[in-house]
């Protein structure tokens, strides 16, 4: 059995949810401090990926990172190509998966009790010292669950990679893809392998977000 | 003096416009919830900004819009008690007070004065516990710590016991008004209690609406609080439109009766007070009948609900505060004033 599909969904969904991570979090925390109105239109743009098919994300995608398009043709200045290659694979990835991190940072943003920064503050702590070492940790849970939501979707991404990177064994095959190609081609039995490869990640996940839960709870409240 | 603040700052509808003056020792901000105290801390502090004015510390200016001086929170030396204490919860007791030491590098430095802080409000045993272990007192002591272990150079008390239950209350305030002396700078505190503004503040600033209608001595401030709503706010429970007859009689209109006054009356005179406490029976003076309507009986008190006899109908009944004590009687004929018990008012 050729085991390229599992390292190639792992490395893409792996990629993707730690720029998930970061540029979630980026957003998540701005958008938190902004106006409802401002907040509102940022909110819809930047959720608009969980709502839409992800085949009309790949479509949109393909418009903007086409090889004949302008962000395509600036990419490939510098030799990076999304179309038909793993690396668009991660993109993909990125945009389905960054609502769910967005949504559940901001929230826990949100919540957070403003005090809390306003008396570091005064104590003299310095702003970064606040943003990771207070807001971050206080807000781990809502972060963690984010990211671990994110990792799960970007694993299971289907729709936009297939328009973006297609299926080519080796080069761009994920596990979602190679399922679908193998059903197609009659080998029933491959499908399936790949199902149960499938279905132990997903255990493995759920596992840990549970374990994360408990020692969360142990430790704080 | 050591703290100075003169500024203003608009918040939609509300207008906050506060000068201040806090020498060495506690001085309160008494007002009623939404006056603008904590807000006026908090400008202070840095978190909010004034749209202009000043701030100065000890001679160092704070902000200054006209200068274009505005510290950051890190920078004012200011020691911020919150009203919920803003404990970092994934924090240990010992990690919270280490915060306050954050800019002290030198480790030998930084023990020692952990270890003193702890010892004075005797936090050793809790060192590992983490806040939501702790109970209301002892998660005050240790915010007490984390920012007195800082040395500030001035110390800001957001209603530092309303999240205590009211037995501990007490407790607390005699803990924190040994804390406040040893601390020995400029503390501020605020309050919407004036139990705890008697207790705990050498002088008071009476807030209204956004602005300090009056800053006094404390005592000075109960004896003779001047205006309406000062008097309202030291738990003046009598209070009632009133006319200057001539410069020690007053005419109330509505009681039906004119009492005399130890103070000269001034012509700006708009309204009189009488503490429930000042009635007496045996009082000779400003003595007039009464019909008692209701009494209320209170752990240690009585307080009894009464009408002059030629009173209006449809105003107020009047409070009478007495102790309780053997073969008082609680139907008096009469119930008079003493004269320097009238608290003349502006409004």
């Amino acid at each position: 059995m050729n085991w390229f599909p599992l390292w190639n969904s792992i490395r893409i969904a792996a990629m993707s949810t730690v720029l998930v991570f970061f540029v979630g979090i980026f957003c998540a925390y701005y958008a938190s401090r902004l106006p409802r109105a401002v907040k509102g239109l940022l909110d819809v743009v930047l959720t608009l990926p969980m709502v839409l098919p992800p085949t009309v994300c790949g479509y949109f995608l393909l418009v903007l990172f086409g090889t004949k398009r302008p962000l395509g043709v600036f990419l490939s200045r510098f030799g990076i190509q999304m179309v038909m290659s793993w690396t668009g694979g991660i993109l993909a990835a990125f945009v389905v998966s960054f609502p769910l991190m967005y949504r559940t940072a901001r929230g826990a943003f949100e919540s957070f009790d403003e005090t809390l920064a306003y008396s570091a503050q005064t104590l003299g702590l310095p702003n970064s010292y606040i943003f990771w070492r207070i807001r971050m940790p206080v807000c781990r849970q809502g972060i963690l669950a984010g990211a671990v939501l994110a990792f799960a979707r970007a694993l299971g991404e289907y729709g936009a990679t297939s328009m973006l990177i297609g299926y080519t064994p080796g080069k761009t095959a994920t596990i979602s893809t190679t399922v679908y190609q193998l059903w197609r081609t009659n080998d029933e039995a491959g499908a399936m392998r790949w199902v149960l490869v499938n279905l132990a990640i997903s255990l493995v996940v759920l596992l840990a977000v549970n374990l994360l839960e408990q020692r969360q709870k142990e430790g704080n409240k | 003096m050591s703290l100075l603040v003169d500024i203003e700052k608009k918040v939609g509808q509300f207008h906050l416009r506060v000068s201040l003056e806090a020498e060495q020792g506690v001085t309160g901000l008494l007002g009623s919830s939404g006056c603008g105290k904590s807000m006026t801390l908090k400008c202070v502090a840095g978190i909010l900004r004034p749209d202009r004015g000043i701030i100065s510390l000890n001679g160092v200016t704070l902000f200054d819009s006209q200068r274009g001086i505005d510290l950051p929170p890190q920078k004012r030396k200011v020691g911020y008690l919150f009203q919920n204490y803003a404990l970092f919860p994934h924090m240990t007791v010992k990690q919270n007070i280490l915060c306050g030491l954050y800019h002290e590098k030198n480790q030998a430095k930084k023990h020692k004065k952990l270890e003193e802080v702890l010892k004075v409000l005797q936090l050793e045993e809790l060192l590992e516990r983490r806040p939501f272990q702790l109970s209301g007192g002892q998660a005050q002591r240790v915010a007490l710590a984390r920012i007195l272990v800082g040395e500030p150079e001035l110390l800001m008390l957001d209603e530092p016991f309303s999240a205590l239950d009211s037995h501990l209350r007490e407790k607390l305030q005699v803990e924190l008004r040994s804390i406040l002396a040893d601390f020995g700078k400029t503390a501020l505190l605020v309050t919407h209690s004036r139990e705890e503004a008697f207790r705990l503040c050498g002088e008071v600033a009476v807030m209204s609406g956004g602005s300090v209608l009056l800053q006094r001595e404390t005592h000075s401030l109960f004896e003779n609080p001047q205006k309406v709503s000062v008097a309202l706010l030291t738990g003046c429970k009598n209070i009632i439109p009133a006319q200057k007859r001539n410069a020690h009689l007053v005419e109330i209109p509505d009681w039906g009766i004119s009492l005399e006054t130890a103070e000269p009356v001034a012509d700006t005179l708009t309204h009189i007070g009488i503490r429930g406490h000042s009635f007496h029976p045996e009082e000779q003076k400003n003595a007039f009948s009464v019909v008692v309507l209701d009494q209320i009986e209170e752990p240690f008190e009585w307080v009894v609900q009464f009408h002059f006899v030629g009173q209006k109908e449809n105003t107020s009944a009047l409070w009478w505060r007495v102790p309780k004590q053997a073969g008082m009687d609680l139907q008096p004929k009469t119930l008079g004033v003493h004269p320097d018990q009238v608290l003349l008012l502006e409004e």
